[in-house]
């Protein structure tokens, strides 16, 4: 999580921010009705779901091929996805591209934290049990396996754990 | 072209698209990828309690919320209307090593025995669904994000910490597989 970096170097460890921000965060500035300003939110994560689905990430069994390396199919997507993520992350702030309202684009800067070293070896492991990460948890549910729905509600219940107990985890 | 559609997508023609997720959300709206915090809004918007995690203006990111409803959309589209009806093809290599585990490659986007209502009350559907489900949602917000937040938006905006999560992320999946999995399926 974040860390206070005028913090980080006393005896008693880091302090942790509360309530910390959103490491997903929404940085505009306009202002922004419920449905009129995020009806494109939902268009744009569709077509995110069914780039999903037709890449079969949703598949339980491609995750199983991606793990025992017998496979380059999940490589070669996050791969491709990374560079071309990098390349445009770069053209915006070479060419200083504005949003559509004509703002600045504000990247978030992360900080270090033993989270992702404890936290992200448990998600790995719960990502080869349940064959998706977050994002194809829904696109299975919405592609019909309706049991899915079970993993999706305790996934945010150990979100929920998480945010009960974190300023107790190493971080 | 209907048909071109329908088969599965190569990584060459979705990867790219996936990586374009991340400037169309930025000059879209300053918005920053990332999927699992949805699962921390509605814990914001739901059951919030007097936890400091979940103080915060949850409707200011509910932009997120759409953003997964349309991903759950998306699945529901591409099943119904653009679905590949051929078997699903899996390497012949992972399908012996799931046949060790009594795991059937069956055709289907997902092991159909192992995730039904039927399976849920075993405790086999509770490894898959339960424990699965809960590590998923505990460890993702544990590392501040998941493959999306950090593997995809954090790399392209070239953050280390995105790094360790995501190298974190393949070898729990690894030990999980090559370790866990042959020990923990005897038993279930």
């Amino acid at each position: 999580m974040k860390l206070n970096p005028e913090n980080t170097s006393q005896v008693e460890g880091p302090v942790l921010q509360f309530p910390e921000e959103c490491e997903a965060p929404n940085n505009t500035l306009v202002k922004e009705s419920l449905v009129g300003s995020n009806i494109k939110y939902l268009l744009l994560g569709s077509f995110f779901g069914i780039i999903l689905t037709k890449a079969e990430i949703i598949s339980w069994y491609r995750m199983q091929e991606m793990f025992r390396l017998q496979s380059f199919h999940m490589y070669g997507l996050i791969g491709s996805a990374v560079v071309v993520g990098i390349t445009s992350v770069w053209l915006i702030k070479k060419f200083q591209i504005k949003t559509v309202y004509g703002e600045v684009v504000v990247f978030t800067r992360r900080t270090f934290s033993w989270g992702q070293v404890i936290g992200g070896t448990l998600f790995g492991c719960g990502w080869a049990i349940t064959g998706a990460c977050p994002g194809p948890l829904f696109a299975q549910l919405g592609s019909g396996f309706l049991a899915v729905s079970v993993t999706i509600l305790s996934a945010i219940a150990g979100t929920w754990v998480y945010g009960r107990f974190s300023h107790r985890l190493p971080h | 072209m209907i048909e071109w559609i329908s088969k599965p997508w190569p990584w060459y023609v979705a990867g790219p698209l996936i990586g374009l997720t991340v400037p169309a959300l930025l000059l879209l709206g300053n918005k920053n990828l990332g999927i699992s915090s949805s699962l921390r809004h509605i814990c914001a918007a739901c059951f919030p309690g007097k936890i400091p995690f979940f103080q915060y203006d949850w409707k200011h990111e509910v932009w997120n919320l759409f953003f997964v409803t349309g991903v759950l959309l998306g699945g529901f589209v591409a099943m119904h209307l653009i679905s590949n009806p051929a078997p699903v093809d899996v390497a012949p290599e992972t399908v012996a090593d799931l046949a060790k585990l009594n795991i059937p490659v069956d055709g289907n986007l997902l092991p159909a025995s192992l995730f039904s209502f039927e399976n849920l009350l075993s405790t086999q559907g509770f490894f898959f669904f339960v424990v699965g489900g809960f590590m998923v949602g505990f460890g993702t917000r544990y590392a501040g994000g998941c493959t999306s937040g950090h593997t995809i938006m954090g790399l392209s905006t070239l953050q280390w910490p995105s790094l360790v999560a995501s190298c974190c992320f393949m070898a729990g999946g690894f030990v999980m597989v090559h370790l866990l999995f042959p020990v923990l399926l005897k038993w279930l």
